[in-house]
């Protein structure tokens, strides 16, 4: 068994775009996939959502505001899951609610240090 | 209160205090001692009060002769007097006499310490169990061995084992401090749910026996709601769920002293009272920010005693298993989950679900999947029962089974 970082991926428009009916119904779409895989005893780690403010620090100490400013795709939140091989987890990320909102699940194995 | 009631009624209640306040007198690793004198201040009870009739105050009487009985026995045993009064008599106010104090302050003190000392995270789980049922719940041996369903000499040794690791690990009976009352507070509310569901859910045939395991261990968890330094959320968030729990106890045994499983209960036998005292210590565990598991459970327990069997109540109970999933998993959880789905949403999808799970080994994975087979294809159905069947231990779950698969056989 290797752990697995899943990076989720979205334009940070969608969100806040989403009616309060909307925002529940994609709650309980997280929590029933999130659900699924600890039912599985193969969450390892819950993760968190990210804000959508941030900055980046980049040489010479310039501080930029927001990793997003010429993407339409930012970081939004990680979990950790357990799986066989590569293969088993790409297969758990394909259940992912994200992809019906026009994000993506970036799949990492782990390397233990 | 008749005699015969009345003897033990009050060793369920005074036993722990006499054995916890002398346990403190004496330091935790004569314990043994502290039990004989409470277990003979009780016999002398029986014979006295079986001639002469009870006295007007017999919690008084029993905590004078129990303290006549510890004079004595100090006095009998001059070694064991010197070996605790060196350290205890220099801060004792008569000096060379013992001070037993048996104000009802230091009774309750006395057992919550007994309480942290017991769950103390040195002690394996079961030893925790055991001293728990003896010490505190003053079950006999043969109670404990029927509890567990095991023999009386295994209960023995572990008995005198976990009093050997209490002297070794040098155990204290004492508040833990600030830093570290959170975790300690944790260790006792998880022995203390073991404890209820050794009695609510062991195969165990004696059913008086394993309601009375319930009913002490409500007792012990609401004795730390009604302290000040232990009335924390999550202690009455697992009052809530045993109450929750506990209210089903006379629909889920047949006349038989067999289970009933829940969607077969008659609701009319579900008790009401407990059920409004697991909303009250619900709404108690609702304020602050932390949601531990016990919360998740006793919200999963309350929108079980909602009569309605409507997908929105298995939604709700589904979205909790989740979160709770989410914070610790467990076998039980994910197959109950996965039940949940099934009412909330449909059997198929439920069914997707259950195939992820691998726990093939265990028996209530083959029912969940009979069940959920049932009414889409009966011979998958037949299929799961009979692997679950070939798997279960207990005399009840086979019965039950048996049952299903003959149902489906007549059916077909």
């Amino acid at each position: 068994m290797n752990d697995f970082l899943f990076v989720f991926r979205n334009d940070p428009a969608v969100m806040s775009n989403m009616s309060p009916e909307a925002l529940q119904n994609s709650m309980q779409k997280w929590m029933d996939w999130i659900g699924g895989i600890a039912a599985q005893g193969k969450l390892v780690d819950r993760g968190n959502r990210l804000a959508n403010e941030g900055n980046v620090v980049r040489p010479s100490q310039v501080v930029t505001d927001g990793p997003y400013i010429e993407t339409k795709e930012s970081v939004g939140g990680f979990i950790m899951v357990r799986a066989e091989s590569l293969d088993e987890a790409t297969e758990m990320a394909k259940g992912c609610p994200i992809l019906s909102n026009g994000g993506n699940v970036e799949v990492r194995p782990i390397i233990r240090m | 209160m008749e005699n015969q009631e009345l003897i033990p009624h009050l060793f369920r209640t005074e036993y722990r205090k006499i054995t916890a306040v002398l346990s403190k007198t004496f330091g935790l690793a004569h314990i043994e001692i502290a039990q004989d004198i409470a277990s003979d201040t009780f016999l002398q009870a029986s014979e006295m009060w079986g001639i002469k009739g009870a006295p007007d105050n017999p919690v008084a009487w029993l905590y004078t002769v129990a303290r006549n009985k510890t004079l004595d026995y100090l006095r009998r045993d001059k070694l064991f007097k010197e070996k605790i009064t060196g350290q205890v008599v220099r801060d004792s106010p008569v000096g060379d006499e013992l001070e037993i104090d048996l104000s009802t302050q230091n009774i309750t003190d006395s057992q919550l310490q007994m309480m942290f000392a017991i769950c103390h995270p040195s002690l394996p789980v079961e030893s925790q169990i055991g001293l728990a049922l003896n010490v505190l719940c003053g079950f006999g041996i043969s109670e404990i061995a029927g509890a567990f369903l095991t023999n009386k000499e295994t209960i023995n040794k572990r008995l005198y084992r976990a009093r050997e690791k209490l002297r070794t690990e040098d155990v204290k009976m004492e508040f833990p401090g600030e830093t570290d009352i959170e975790s300690r507070l944790d260790a006792v509310l998880r022995t203390l749910y073991l404890l209820f569901n050794e009695g609510f859910y062991s195969a165990g045939k004696d059913v008086t026996l394993r309601k009375d395991v319930c009913i002490e261990a409500m007792w012990l968890t609401k004795m730390l709601t009604e302290n000040p330094g232990t009335d924390r959320p999550p202690v009455n968030a697992l009052l809530a769920l045993m109450c929750f729990h506990a209210s089903r106890f006379e629909a889920r045994t047949n006349p038989q002293g067999e289970t009933v499983l829940y969607q077969d209960q008659d609701d009319s036998l579900w008790d009401a009272t407990l059920i409004c005292r697991g909303e009250y210590y619900l709404n108690r565990a609702s304020v602050g920010q932390q949601l531990s598991r016990y919360h998740l459970e006793a919200a999963i327990g309350y929108w079980h005693t909602i009569k309605a069997d409507t997908p929105e109540k298995w939604e709700h109970i589904l979205q909790y298993y989740n979160q709770l999933l989410i914070l610790e998993y467990s076998p039980i959880a994910a197959l109950n989950r996965t039940y949940a789905l099934a009412k909330a949403r449909s059997k198929t999808e439920a069914i997707r679900e259950a195939e992820k799970l691998n726990l093939t080994t265990n028996h209530l994975y083959h029912s969940l999947l009979g069940e959920l087979y049932l009414g889409i294809d009966e011979g998958k159905a037949l299929e799961y029962f009979n692997a679950s069947l070939s798997l279960a231990k207990s005399k009840a779950d086979k019965r039950l089974l048996m049952e299903k698969i003959e149902r489906i056989n007549e059916a077909c």
